[in-house]
């Protein structure tokens, strides 16, 4: 699946989930990273120690949810662009979800845009919270979006720009 | 004539690399690229670098082309030839140039050839209409030059140069119909391939082009699925319109000057073509010839970096110049070389190379 269409399989997504508790408990890192390629980023951006340092460049990430605060720093890190934060605890019925956001121009605080899931289908719409794009970030931005709970494990892009279908 | 200790061919990041380890271990370096600026490939590599903090990864391509540029330029003893084209490479260890339109001749003790590599084109009804590219000229157009090249984009290619670039055609506002490959797997790394999926592409395996179609320029492209055996399903054709068909179908080393100098080359298709027999030093069956990068094997910036730290030493040290201590740091870059090339996309190489250094050896023997 995730080799033939770019998308992961419900089993993927289920290897790298945390846990429901861990869900329950507020912003955590979602890393979608399944191929071994010869890469760490992710491990020497955490400042948590979430994300154990790699013994071999080609490992997958190992990371521990509980060391984890959702800081997001990974996120903007992450060459793959792989790496999510989701916080179901945001509000009564809304999430926010950190992405990583690489096109111009970026999207304002306070607006409404239509929000993707990994196959790139319009699935909803969501509210711009904020958006990170200090120098350490070098050009990924970390855009905050809040989308309605229900959707919080489907959203991973939005949609601007060129392909906005 | 110019004399030096090494000449360096191509200023990518192998040649950049090769040229900061010979000139640290004391060389009268000449680093000379055919292009108006150095960088290479790098130049146009907008997207985070992987590899590990020691091959700058995270950092932008282009990022760790300026890094490598201004270390060269703070040397003293490396001399940087631009708008500066390799012709002849002789056994007399003399190197004929064009430089800014002059014919020159450059003496030097050891050579290293970086050339890179070109792309591969792919034969179709059609593919000579304009609008045909080849993915590294979209990317030289969109992120040297500030153009696009068309409005609707069909990408031939799910390998890691297809999946980027369509990212970055998505970045500078251009809509990438779909992505083309015509083995049932996408070959680049799935990270790519989800970023571009998520936007919105369409990644398209057991597919392949017909043709392009169009009067004065392509204005549509004619598509179809394959069977396991690359053959076309029937009643599988698609037409898109689209006015861009970008080829993404791989690259093959640059080795002219290698076969020019005489140098033992092989056919491995593993390293993307013909490549030259090279020992663990990357020196070839010409003593006094080097290679480093993608002309040495069809890989990544990580590794050509590395190859090109490990053939400037190896150069170095057998001029007897050893400023640095050059054999630590010789057995580091081997050791950082085998790292990369560990995990499971590393196979591919790792045959490849066992093939390319095996008949090196022998060719030694
Ligand atoms: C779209 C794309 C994305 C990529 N992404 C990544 C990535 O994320 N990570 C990664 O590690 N790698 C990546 N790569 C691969 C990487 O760019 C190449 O592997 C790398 O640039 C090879 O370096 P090189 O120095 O061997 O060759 P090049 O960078 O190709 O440099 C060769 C140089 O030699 C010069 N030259 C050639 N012939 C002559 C001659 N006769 N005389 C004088 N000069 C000559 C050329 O002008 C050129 O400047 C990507 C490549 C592409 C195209
Ligand atoms: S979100 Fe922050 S704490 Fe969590 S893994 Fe990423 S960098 Fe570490
Ligand atoms: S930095 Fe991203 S792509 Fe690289 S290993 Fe970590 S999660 Fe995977």
């Amino acid at each position: 699946m995730l080799k033939q269409t770019g998308v992961p399989s419900t089993d993927d997504l289920k290897r790298v989930s945390p846990s429901e508790v861990r869900l329950a408990l507020g912003p955590v890192a979602i890393i979608e990273c399944f191929q071994k390629i010869p890469c760490n980023p992710c491990a020497t951006s955490c400042p948590q120690g979430a994300i154990k340092p790699f013994v071999d460049i080609n490992d997958l990430p190992d990371f521990d949810p509980a060391l984890c605060n959702g800081c997001a720093i990974c996120v903007a890190n992450c060459p793959g662009l792989a790496i999510f934060v989701v916080d179901e605890r945001y509000s009564e019925d809304t999430a926010l979800i950190k992405l990583p956001y690489e096109f111009a121009p970026l999207p304002e605080v306070g607006t409404m845009v239509g929000v993707l899931n990994r196959g790139g289908q319009q699935i909803g719409v969501g509210k711009i919270v904020r958006v990170q794009n200090p120098p350490r970030f070098d050009r990924t931005a970390v855009v905050h979006v809040e989308v309605p709970k229900c959707l919080a494990r489907e959203v991973r892009f939005l949609a601007l720009g060129a392909n906005k279908r | 004539m110019e004399r030096f200790n090494i000449c360096i061919i191509g200023g990518g990041p192998a040649g950049l690399r090769a040229a900061i380890a010979a000139g640290s271990a004391g060389a009268e370096v000449l680093l000379i690229d055919e292009n108006d600026r150095l960088g290479g490939q790098l130049i146009k590599q907008t997207h985070m670098f992987f590899g590990s903090e020691k091959q700058d990864a995270g950092t932008r391509g282009i990022d760790i082309a300026q890094q490598l540029v201004n270390k060269v330029q703070s040397m003293t003893n490396v001399k940087v030839y631009l708008r500066c084209a390799a012709l002849g490479l002789y056994d007399d260890k003399v190197l004929t140039v064009l430089h800014e339109k002059k014919y020159r001749k450059i003496r030097a003790e050891k050579f290293i050839v970086a050339t890179g590599a070109s792309e591969r084109m792919l034969a179709f009804p059609g593919n000579d209409l304009p609008g045909v590219y080849g993915a590294g000229a979209v990317q030289t157009l969109m992120n040297v030059y500030g153009i696009v090249p068309g409005q609707r984009v069909l990408m031939i290619g799910a390998g890691n140069i297809g999946l980027i670039v369509s990212y970055q055609l998505l970045q500078a506002g251009v809509e990438v119909v779909a992505i083309l490959e015509g083995s049932p797997h996408i070959g680049g790394y799935l990270v790519h391939a989800s970023k571009v999926r998520r936007a919105g592409v369409p990644i398209l395996t057991s597919h392949t082009i017909m043709q392009a179609i169009g009067t004065n320029a392509v204005q549509a492209a004619e598509i179809c699925a394959l069977d396991s055996h690359w053959a076309r399903l029937p009643g599988s054709e698609k037409t898109l319109e689209v006015d861009t068909i970008c080829l993404a179908v791989g690259l093959s080393p640059l080795s002219d000057l290698l076969w020019q100098a005489q140098c033992r080359l092989t056919y491995i298709a593993e390293l993307g073509g013909h490549v030259a027999w090279r020992d663990a030093n990357l020196c070839t069956s010409e003593p006094h010839i080097y290679i480093a990068g993608d002309v040495a094997g069809v890989e990544e910036a990580s590794s050509a970096m590395v190859e090109g730290e490990l053939a400037g030493l190896a150069a170095a040290k057998s001029l007897g110049l050893a400023r640095v201590d050059v054999d630590t740091a010789m057995s580091q870059a081997r050791e950082q070389l085998i790292a990369l090339r560990a995990g499971p996309v590393g196979e591919k190489i790792r045959t490849g190379l066992a093939l390319a250094q095996m008949r090196g050896d022998e060719q030694h023997a």
